[in-house]
């Protein structure tokens, strides 16, 4: 593994740790579902800089695409920002 | 309190956990067996120049039949939930916006366009059926945001999920028959390496599994919507 690719790696698993303690200690629901979705997105480029492009496109599609759309879908449903 | 301090306790010892693994790990030099005979290998048989199509579709093909059966009965399952007792209720939601509608009537045969691309070029590129069929649905996503109500013919999605579904077993049986084994792709010339129509019966399975996957999503995300409050 070259250097570029390590400190790159380091600077997107920092980055997904960034936003899942986000997402977790936020009060905001919205944010939370957003950097949620930030977390998977990270992690496809992370499968894409090792390797495995395959991997990468299903969590780019399911996770950060279809899951945070399903979450801000149910969050629509049962009532906004009322904890917010 | 002790929740928070158990909480804690199980993310430090599941940290060490992975903290131990990751200095340990030491990248290998060499393909272990297996892997050095999918690589040396697949090209001759089965003709895929994308190694890990080969394995989702032919090599491991059981598993995929299994992962799509599995997708079938969640689809069904949210369908049959969230279908009973609202029977074709309309209501009327406020305009979504010029941005959004005209956005949405350009994106939406691109996206679908990618998708059929993904699962089409599955044997040559990256991804393939379950990531195009994703592409697919998320044009169907597009579609129901700017239109909660908008109905793409679900007699339709349902027709196409169906057989496809059915359309895969049978070229799995083709394989049975006509080659090797179950979802052997060898019933179809394996042609040119790394040309469109090559790989035997993979384009077929992948296509068929990217219709399959793309109209459950569709028919997830349609039976959600129509749930939205009025």
């Amino acid at each position: 593994m070259s250097d570029l690719t390590l400190w790159m790696s380091a600077l997107l698993a920092a980055a997904m740790l960034v936003s899942a303690v986000l997402s977790i200690v936020t009060a905001r629901l919205p944010l939370a579902i957003l950097s949620a979705g930030a977390v998977s997105l990270f992690a496809s480029i992370l499968f894409m800089l090792l390797g495995a492009p395959d991997v990468a496109m299903t969590e780019a599609a399911i996770g950060s695409g279809l899951t945070t759309f399903l979450f801000f879908f149910v969050l629509g449903r049962v009532g906004g920002n009322r904890h917010g | 309190m002790v929740k928070r301090a158990t909480a804690l306790l199980l993310m430090v010892a599941l940290g060490l956990l992975f903290a131990t693994i990751a200095f340990d790990h030491r990248p290998d030099t060499e393909l272990n067996r297996t892997a050095l005979y999918y690589a040396e290998n697949t090209a001759k048989d089965i003709g895929a120049q994308n190694i890990v199509t080969a394995i989702v579709v032919t090599y491991r093909g059981l598993d995929t039949l299994g992962e799509v059966t599995v997708l079938f009965l969640t689809a069904a399952i949210v369908g049959l939930i969230l279908a009973a007792g609202r029977p074709g209720e309309r209501g009327s939601f406020p305009p979504s916006g010029e941005l959004l509608h005209t956005g949405s009537r350009l994106l939406a045969p691109l996206i679908l366009l990618a998708g059929v691309y993904v699962f089409v070029n599955g044997h040559l590129t990256p991804g393939g059926g379950f990531q195009g069929g994703a592409i697919l649905a998320s044009a169907a996503l597009l579609l129901l945001l700017t239109d909660p109500l908008h109905r793409f013919g679900n007699r339709l999605i349902r027709l196409v999920e169906s057989l496809s579904g059915v359309a895969y077993v049978v070229a799995g049986l083709f394989g049975l028959v006509l080659a090797g084994g179950f979802l052997d792709n060898r019933f179809l010339p394996l042609g040119e390496f790394g040309a469109l129509f090559s790989a035997g019966g993979i384009p077929v399975i992948y296509t068929l599994i990217g219709l399959k996957v793309g109209a459950e999503f569709a028919s997830m995300l349609s039976s959600l919507s129509r749930t939205e409050k009025h």
